[in-house]
């Protein structure tokens, strides 16, 4: 027999094994398909950051038509459900019981100090606890006296419009839906679990079971043995990649511009790279329950919060930006959020993708020698 | 007497589970540590040194001086000037600037002559929010821009307008640190409590040391409380030593009161302690387990307020997230820290904990008996 048969015979005994394992225990399989609907759908769903029919109260102590256009045209925003309140010390108290999440105040003196002094102040107040709902709030308070101001301009009044106005434009994403944003980053997230998470506990099971050394007696050579680790958890990462491009792209709409080839191959490397990470964990620890916690801590959690996910990753101080830079997640996000909203820009995929292969080289590496040097020792 | 010496028994062995292996040991203390700061720092809605470009074909005093309000603020970085209108596709496509500025060369003449000069600002949108919150920023230096120039008399109000005055309250400043590190430490500890007790039984079982243990003169309730207490102990001084890290190292203001503090943190972990236990004593292997909490963990974590508000969601998704504990959690915790409330204003969240811990622990203890293989 030649080497290279020899070399299928005991790749396809080694997958068997694998393969009949992760049927047996079908919680491998509800984690690579099951989890990612159950994400994907609460994301597609439930989960945004783009506030809607925020409840803010609307104090007029003005009742000219002046301010009574400009209540109106809070009650007409879709981005706010206004609830009219006679007094201030009313509106405080909505506010402290958290009933509204901002207040939207026309002093006495509004109609006379627009047409007298030409500029009169609208007064809003957010509850500040969460920032960023804060900010939207005002942003979108903004955006309302806008309308009314280009609204009295198209009727031929004279209105003061601001010396400099903004016209903006927000590239990939027009609307700035943040589904658009969330739903790649959330594909990131998926494929790590199970390239580190689910790697790390099968390959530290067999050691505390005291299985690996039964299969290392064999005529397995270790490469074989990476190897037929790698290939079901590298399909199964891969699967669960491609269902929820699917999902997100079919259901939720979620643009997608760049080629799938490019997709494939990036997240291949990708898959590689957590691989890779699992597999290395779960050799150097050897039990189950710590590599549980390692694979948490050092994989999980940084994909989630060091990577640029949710947080913007930019604006951290520099340490957290260099802690970064080990997370092969923080490459991925990059460049699935280049792919789903701007298409192959290759200038901001390659770098990505020579850090993903760096990472995956090193760690499978790292894991190959590990699985030896343990035997020896 | 006999009854307590047995949950004593029983508790130190679980102690000796995981205190004797120096990795397992380090594993609930340190990293979960060293994730609170790091996360503190990176979780965080605020920009900083947004980097830019500035494309001025207009070049007058008034260009500049626009301009030089984003070089004095310290969310904006300028990282190039350009000189032609194909660059700023180079620009964004490629990831060198997150926002192009853009002033024609009619704005001075604009300005001068009482028509709206404009100032373009294009975007890259593949942060969604980042893309807002820095149209944000732009949108208030421009305002004050506007109010300056009216003051200098370089124009004059013509004619009615209106001028928005906002004010935050509660957190003046609107810095979403304080929003989330006061939240974090409740995700932290839970998943440190949740990995904890869903191994516990699980592990026994796949030892097969589970079944020595109910032959054991042990009832499954005192089997229960064993196998709780060390998770309730690690979860509570986790989750103390997280609120001093938020106070006295990230500076957040802690109006509330400890016992408050304690109370509401004590409901959280027993909760999480019951559904841990009731995940291990669902699986056969630890595998299943730590997959089993993490199919708990993940929605939990994302339905729960902490990263993107409840308010947000649709109303079927908000009573939905009414069975999530953490919810509940990140809601008293942002309550007692930020807003001083007292046992009476988040009994709303610390109930619904209560009345999750009394469903999950008993049916956690009924299972330990009724699955097995």
């Amino acid at each position: 027999m030649t080497p290279r048969t020899l070399f299928f015979m005991r790749m396809r005994g080694i997958l068997r094994k694998e393969v009949l394992q992760i049927l047996r225990d079908p919680s491998s399989i509800a984690l690579a398909i099951v989890l990612p609907l159950v994400l994907l759908f609460i994301f597609g769903y439930g989960v945004t950051l783009d506030a809607e029919n925020v409840p803010i109260a609307v104090v007029l102590d003005d009742n000219g038509p002046a301010a009574r256009e400009v209540s109106a045209r809070f009650d007409l925003s879709p981005y706010f459900k206004t609830i009219h309140l006679t007094s201030m010390a009313e509106a405080t108290e909505w506010l402290n019981q958290r009933r509204v999440d901002g207040i939207v105040h026309l002093q006495a003196d509004f109609s006379s100090s627009l047409y007298k002094r030409n500029q009169a102040p609208v007064q809003v107040i957010v509850n500040g606890i969460d920032a960023n709902r804060a900010r939207l709030i005002q942003g979108y308070a903004r955006g309302v006296l806008q309308t009314w101001t280009e609204l009295r301009q198209a009727r031929g009044e004279p209105v003061a419009g601001p010396a400099v106005k903004i016209s903006q434009r927000i590239w990939f994403n027009e609307a700035a839906v943040s589904r658009d944003f969330l739903v790649p980053g959330l594909i990131t997230l998926i494929m790590t679990l199970i390239g580190i998470l689910l790697t790390a506990l099968v390959v530290a099971r067999e050691w505390e079971r005291g299985t690996m050394e039964a299969i290392l007696v064999t005529p397995i050579r270790r490469v074989d043995l990476l190897l037929g680790k790698m290939l079901p958890y590298f399909i199964l990462g891969m699967l669960g990649m491609r269902l929820s491009v699917w999902v997100g792209v079919t259901l939720f709409h979620v643009p997608f511009r760049g080629s799938i080839t490019a997709l494939f191959v990036l997240s291949a490397l990708f898959m590689l790279a957590s691989l890779g990470f699992g597999l290395l964990i779960s050799a150097a620890v050897r039990v189950q329950f710590v590599a549980a916690q390692i694979s948490i801590v050092a994989g999980f959690l940084p994909a989630l919060f060091l990577s640029g996910l949710i947080f913007d990753l930019e604006s951290t101080p520099r340490f957290i930006q260099i802690v970064s830079r080990v997370v092969p997640a923080r490459y991925f996000v990059d460049i699935s959020h280049t792919l789903f909203m701007a298409g192959d820009v290759w200038p901001v995929l390659l770098p990505n993708a020579l850090a993903l292969a760096v990472m995956a080289v090193l760690f499978i590496s790292l894991a190959f020698r590990k699985i030896t040097k343990r035997l020896e020792g | 007497m006999d009854f307590v010496r047995r949950i004593i028994a029983l508790t130190i062995k679980e102690f000796i589970m995981i205190m004797k292996d120096p990795k397992s040991r380090f594993v609930i203390i340190g990293p979960p540590l060293f994730q609170f700061f790091v996360f503190g720092y990176a979780a965080t809605y605020d920009l900083k040194n947004v980097r830019y470009t500035v494309f001025d074909e207009s070049r007058t005093a008034e260009s500049r001086q626009l301009l030089s309000r984003f070089e004095g603020s310290e969310n904006f970085e300028l990282t190039k000037t350009i000189l032609s209108e194909k660059e700023i596709a180079f620009m964004i496509d490629r990831e060198k600037a997150r926002l192009v500025v853009h002033i024609g060369p009619e704005f001075s003449r604009d300005l001068h002559n009482g028509r709206p000069a404009t100032l373009q600002v294009i975007v890259d949108g593949r942060n969604s929010n980042v893309a807002l919150i820095a149209l944000g920023y732009i949108g208030r230096i421009v305002e004050q821009y506007n109010q300056d120039l009216v003051k200098n008399g370089v124009v004059s109000m013509d004619g009615p307008g209106v001028v928005l005055v906002d004010r935050s309250w509660f957190n003046a400043n609107l810095q979403s640190r304080w929003f989330i590190v006061s939240a974090l430490g409740g995700l932290i500890s839970m998943v440190v409590v949740m990995i904890l007790t869903s191994l516990s039984v699980a592990r026994e079982r796949e030892f097969g040391t589970f079944d020595q243990l109910l032959v054991a003169p042990f009832n499954p309730g005192e089997i229960l409380i064993g196998k709780s207490l060390p998770g309730m102990l690690f979860g509570i001084t986790d989750a103390l030593l997280f609120a001093a890290g938020a106070v006295y190292w990230f500076g957040v203001p802690f109006r509330g009161t400890v016992p408050t503090l304690v109370l509401a943190l004590g409901c959280f972990i027993i909760t999480i302690v019951g559904v841990g236990l009731l995940v291990s004593s669902l699986s056969m292997t630890m595998q299943q387990a730590l997959l089993g909490s993490f199919v708990f963990m993940m929605p939990s974590v994302i339905l729960s307020g902490f990263a993107t508000p409840i308010e947000n969601m649709p109303h079927w998704l908000q009573i939905g997230t009414l069975i999530n504990p953490l919810r509940h959690i990140i809601t008293a915790l942002r309550d007692i820290f930020l807003e001083g409330a007292s046992v009476s204003m988040i009994w709303h969240q610390l109930w619904p904990l209560v009345l999750m811990a009394c469903f999950t622990l008993p049916l956690a203890g009924w299972m330990f008996r009724h699955r097995s293989q």
